[in-house]
């Protein structure tokens, strides 16, 4: 079953014009767009519900309680999680990624340990290890990409050995790479380490069961999978949860408090300070009920078919000039291209697409690390999702010619 | 709507083609200070030599970036290389001023007579950056070698 075309219909944004072109939005992987039915959730709920929530006695207050916990449910079967107090919601992928870090990083990893991420990780799944290191003294180690943007797993063993907490990219965000994550789960576990997964990619293209992933973590964003922004998840197995301590303090993550101290609330709510973003997690949950409708396994073959098509397309016109990064095989892919475009430098090439109407990004995507093992200091990116199809890809094409012009010698 | 044309000008693809003054000054005597544009990844390297009368004797550009880093890098160097350090400061702020043009005036970035406090100092070359204001998000790129050279020199000036 195919995708219907008339999909784009759904999303404003992309319906209109640049200086009378039409605008083709190839930067999802940075973050998606939204559907009117997500647009309509958050205004509805803004309209008939709004209240606050866990605290009060009418029935708005319960109605806007529903609404939060109802999309928590909702996001909790989208990735086949155990139950809906696996589900923790924070500001994005970034924030869980440092909730992890300095609840269950903070109470568990010390001097003797070592927490392994990969070399294609993104700075949120980098850098909150490299905060916690620095205080707490342990070792990081690095699983190195070889060719295609691959993972090199012949190493895998050694460094796992002694380690703690695999930490690791399911796609990445610059190569496109889908990375074994049973395979790299069952080495983990093998070695007595947890594994958290950085999601933030795979939740919007391919269906995600944690389960069958065989993840102890998992986070995501709300706003790459056509949800709004302001709302990431972290997921954790219930027992690892229940034993970490709270994140932030305030309300809403307490018992009891007194004068001399606090008792926390039950998992998740331990870990959600303060006022929850009910108008987001009701957007999110609409984002969700849109892509299930569509079915995930139809729109991850719709994106393999246009990344094969993109591919094909980007290297017979610009076979000598174009360097795609990453998997050559769509199936072992997302729909995300980073290319450098000969001596064209990224940020010239995305102001170039950007006169035709056409949005890329370009830089080093926050993976600078990976950026380094490329040996190039940026690249430009095109990011494919559902609402994509082959004439994005084709303007896309049209207008690298433009570049070639400007910047040939 | 700005068209590219504004932005790519023939002496900023040339510069880009052919940078001037590219490589690197032993340090000492020579300063060095580096500039990054964390936006895009530009790195830029700018070392000086400057003389015991205050002259830029030398000036090296080193680093990676995008056509307009790298162009107004080698404009500037080309620029500033054989005058003295007060010359260079004075040129730092008339590009920075032509740079900093408010947003309302953009309409009128071609109308040269408005910007008579800069014009007292001979942009030359350097003239053919001005349509980066119409491309605000490139604006850093322009700046980013000269904001590296008022390092580079302010180095110079704390060492000696
Ligand atoms: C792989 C990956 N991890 C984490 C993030 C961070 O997402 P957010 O900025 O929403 O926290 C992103 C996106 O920017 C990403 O691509």
């Amino acid at each position: 079953m195919n995708l219907p075309s008339k999909i784009i219909e759904d999303f404003p944004v992309l319906r209109q014009t640049v200086d009378g072109k039409r605008l083709v939005y190839l930067d999802s992987a940075n973050t998606s767009q939204k559907p009117q039915c997500v647009i309509d959730a958050m205004t509805n709920y803004y309209e008939t519900i709004n209240a606050n929530v866990h605290r009060g006695s009418y029935r708005l207050a319960v109605q806007a309680t529903d609404a939060l916990e109802g999309a928590r449910a909702k996001v909790a079967q989208f990735i086949n999680a155990g139950s809906a107090a696996e589900v923790v919601f924070t500001k994005n992928a970034t924030e869980a990624m440092n909730l992890l870090a300095r609840t269950w990083g903070h109470a568990n990893l010390g001097e003797s340990d070592v927490v392994v991420l990969s070399e294609m990780e993104h700075h949120a799944n980098i850098v909150p290890w490299h905060m916690l290191a620095a205080e707490k003294g342990f070792e990081l180690r690095w699983i190195p990409v070889g060719p295609e943007g691959r993972l090199q797993l012949d190493s895998l063993d050694r460094l796992l050995d002694g380690a703690t907490l695999l930490s690791v990219t399911a796609m990445s965000n610059v190569l496109g790479t889908i990375n074994p994550i049973p395979e790299l789960a069952d080495a983990a576990h093998r070695h007595g380490a947890l594994i958290s997964v950085d999601a933030s990619q795979y939740v919007p293209h391919v269906a995600t069961d944690v389960q069958a992933m065989g993840a102890d973590f998992l986070v995501f964003t709300g706003h790459k999978l056509l949800g709004p922004t302001g709302i990431g998840v972290l997921w954790g197995r219930p027992e690892l949860l229940e034993a970490m301590p709270p994140f932030l303090g305030g309300g809403e993550m307490i018992l009891n408090v007194t004068k001399e101290g606090f008792t926390t609330a039950d998992v998740p709510w331990k870990f959600e300070a303060g006022t929850p973003m009910v108008a987001e997690a009701v957007g999110l949950a609409a984002a969700v009920d849109y892509l299930n409708v569509l079915g995930m396994d139809e729109i991850r073959a719709h994106e393999t078919k246009l990344t094969a098509y993109a591919m094909r397309c980007l290297k017979s016109r610009y076979a000598d000039t174009i360097t795609i990064h990453g998997p050559s095989e769509p199936a072992e892919r997302g729909g995300v291209l980073s290319f450098e475009f000969g001596d064209v430098h990224p940020h010239d090439v995305a102001q170039v697409l950007d006169e035709a109407g056409i949005c890329v990004r370009a830089g080093h995507h926050c993976a600078k690390p990976l950026m380094r093992v490329l040996g190039v200091p940026a690249s430009s990116r095109a990011s494919l999702y559902l609402y994509n199809n082959e004439s994005d890809v084709d303007a896309l094409a049209d207008a690298l010619e433009r570049a070639d012009e400007i910047f040939s010698l | 709507m700005p068209g590219l044309e504004d932005l790519y000008r023939e002496i900023i693809l040339d510069h880009y083609r052919s940078p001037r003054n590219r490589g690197e000054l032993v340090v000492p005597p020579a300063a060095r200070a580096e500039g990054f544009n964390p936006l895009c990844g530009d790195e830029i390297v700018v070392y000086i030599d400057v003389d015991d009368e205050g002259t830029i004797r030398d000036i090296a550009i080193g680093g990676q970036g995008c056509s307009i880093s790298q162009s107004s890098a080698s404009m500037m160097s080309a620029a500033v290389k054989g005058h003295t350090v007060e010359e260079a400061r004075q040129l730092i702020s008339a590009f920075k001023s032509m740079m900093s043009i408010h947003e309302n005036d953009l309409d009128d970035v071609d109308d040269h007579e408005d910007h008579t406090e800069i014009e007292t100092v001979e942009l030359g070359d350097l003239d053919a950056l001005r349509g980066v204001v119409k491309f605000p998000v490139r604006i850093k790129c322009a700046t980013l070698s000269w904001n590296t050279l008022i390092q580079a020199l302010d180095e110079v000036a704390a060492t000696s």
